[in-house]
């Protein structure tokens, strides 16, 4: 247990570290809060709506993370495929579980680094108003795990290609149908011909409602259940899909 | 404990190619292994089998006596490799990426500089430490991929192609480096550069389509060149038909061959029987006759040779059977 820890630490600080040798990773963290800053702004009418909370600036992650997440998963497993160093990797004495975690975590945290950085959202409500404070962390945690759901997501389809373009768009396209099944449209839709069960089944599947409950501040088992298992087990398929396409 | 690589059977398919069938071999502490086979007959395959990166469909492969499969850890703690190409994080410095491998191998604190230290040492990397990869020329990024396998200093050593694409003196030195290390560890090296095996190796496995079709020194191999040990000899074109008539009454030549004219002079060759012939009982035959010779020396047969008669006669009985074109 101890040496798994280890070893997934030591690979998730390289890989860390990895992001931050191109200048992709400021360029990324740039656009990041500038978005996420810009949505609340001007789409969700921060000021206009008169209440101090963050309500607007949460409610367009999940749109957001639909680009950037993939874009950051994208490198986790095509470029070790692609230079070859699958190989080196998987013939040190390291399993591939540790592989999976380090990387992956490595990816999670470089997302938390971007929201830490949006913390002048923050302190701005805190300064105009008196907002309730709870509900905010609660909604940073939610974004944080949605994010951590569509990175795995991001890492099992970067193992299954050696090219990073590919992998970015798929997983981009399975984020979006995972965020899309909650959406009214989507539900109206589905409604008409299956079965009650069914659409609830779509629906609770839905990483916008399960985001959704817990910007309302409501932070539940089955929404915290929910997203743990999406990232379970989507690295449990990366594990399926580094073992069965490495040699390729 | 003196087998220290051991590959039983090992048999991979990809789909309908069969790129292994059957290999198995031995490696024992102070052997360095040659493995030998051109392009597409498995040397790779059969390398990442060893070294656990691919799981063979069947048979086993065992480093320092632990299954690669069953208890991998242990096996590849035991276990440097440089894969084909030397694949290393090229956006990381020299230094960094043997840091991250020193980490990995279980290395902490100072220990991790003492590693690295010895590892560039034996390298040559000093100059490049703080260079990122990327940077580097073929040679050095070779050398960082020889680093990282030999900083534990491991028992075993697999390396694919580890000289490919160097310039002869880069060559020189990774030979150098090998022939070093060889004593006390276990070692393969793939290479289809024949004069590499005569370098360097103690052994030569020669693979062809999946199978092993030579195992030896390279001597051995070579014996199995006809013209391996034949004594070539020159003489004035006037005396030729006395001096073929000569060697082929002689009991330790098995034939003679007429190799070509010039100036005056003709070439023959004199064929050895399975006991060996001497220049000296040739030179004496010839002598009793007063025939003079112009040039006489021992051929040796050259490896390129044996490699292309064991790797394509295989092929000339499939293309007689009809199974001729398909997979190259």
């Amino acid at each position: 247990m101890r040496e798994t820890f280890d070893n997934a630490w030591i690979i998730a600080k390289r890989e860390f570290r990895a992001y931050f040798a191109t200048p992709l990773a400021i360029v990324f963290l740039t656009i990041f809060v500038a978005l996420t800053g810009a949505f609340a702004f001007y789409i969700g009418g921060f000021f206009d709506r008169g209440q101090a909370d963050l309500a607007p600036f949460f409610a367009y992650h999940p749109w957001l993370y639909l680009l950037l997440v993939p874009a950051v998963a994208m490198r986790l497993w095509a470029e070790e495929r692609k230079s070859g160093t699958i190989e080196l990797l998987m013939t040190l004495p390291v399993s591939p579980m540790e592989a999976i975690l380090g990387k992956f975590f490595a990816a999670w945290a470089f997302i938390g680094l971007a929201l830490v950085l949006t913390f002048p959202m923050w302190i701005t409500v805190n300064a105009l108003g008196d907002p309730d404070n709870g509900v905010i962390l609660t909604s940073y945690l939610g974004s944080f795990l949605m994010a951590g759901a569509f990175l795995a997501i991001g890492s099992f389809v970067s193992a299954m290609t050696k090219n990073q373009v590919i992998a970015f768009i798929i997983a981009a396209t399975i984020a979006f149908l995972f965020t899309m099944s909650g959406f009214e449209m989507v539900q109206n839709a589905v409604k008409a011909w299956l079965p009650e069960v069914v659409t609830q089944a779509i629906s609770s599947m839905s990483v916008l409602s399960h985001f959704e409950r817990i910007t309302r501040g409501v932070l539940e088992a089955p929404t915290l259940v929910y997203f743990l298992s999406m990232i379970t087990f989507f690295l449990f398929a990366t594990g399926i899909a580094v073992d069965q396409k490495k040699a390729e | 404990m003196g087998t220290l690589i051991e590959a039983h059977q090992l048999r991979k398919t990809f789909g309908e190619i069969t790129a292994v069938d059957g290999i198995s071999l031995t490696v024992q502490r102070g052997e360095v292994l040659g493995f030998l086979g051109p392009n597409g007959a498995g040397k790779s395959t059969t390398m990442k089998m060893i070294t656990g990166f691919l799981e063979p469909d069947s048979g086993r492969a065992t480093i320092c006596g632990h299954d690669v499969q069953e208890t991998p850890k242990l096996a590849k703690s035991k276990l440097g490799y440089v894969p084909e190409g030397a694949p290393s994080y090229s956006e990381m410095t020299t230094r960094a990426f043997l840091g991250f491998i020193a980490e990995i191998r279980g290395y902490r604190g100072a220990e991790i500089k003492q590693r690295i230290a010895s590892a560039v040492e034996k390298t040559g990397l000093e100059p490049v430490l703080d260079q990122t990869i990327e940077t580097l020329s073929k040679g050095y990024k070779r050398r960082v991929g020889v680093a990282q396998a030999i900083l534990h200093d491991p028992p075993v050593l697999v390396m694919d192609e580890p000289t490919d694409g160097l310039d002869p003196n880069q060559k020189h030195h990774v030979r150098e480096l090998i022939k070093a290390m060889a004593a006390e560890k276990a070692i393969i090296i793939s290479t289809h550069i024949l004069e590499e095996v005569e370098a360097v190796c103690s052994r030569a496995v020669v693979i062809n389509r999946g199978t092993i079709v030579a195992d030896g020194t390279a001597e051995d191999l070579l014996h199995r060149i006809r013209h391996h040990g034949a004594v070539s000899i020159r003489v004035p074109t006037e005396r030729s038909d006395a001096a073929i008539r000569l060697l082929k009454d002689a009991k330790v030549v098995a034939g003679v061959e007429t190799l070509g004219k010039a100036n005056g002079h003709i070439h023959i060759r004199a064929l050895p029987r399975d006991g060996g012939l001497e220049a000296a009982e040739v030179a004496a035959l010839l002598r009793a006759q007063q025939i003079p010779i112009d040039e006489l020396y021992v051929e040796r047969g050259r490896l390129d040779d044996v490699f292309r008669q064991i790797t394509t006669s295989d092929d000339q009985k499939r293309k007689t059977n009809g199974e001729g074109a398909g997979n190259a």
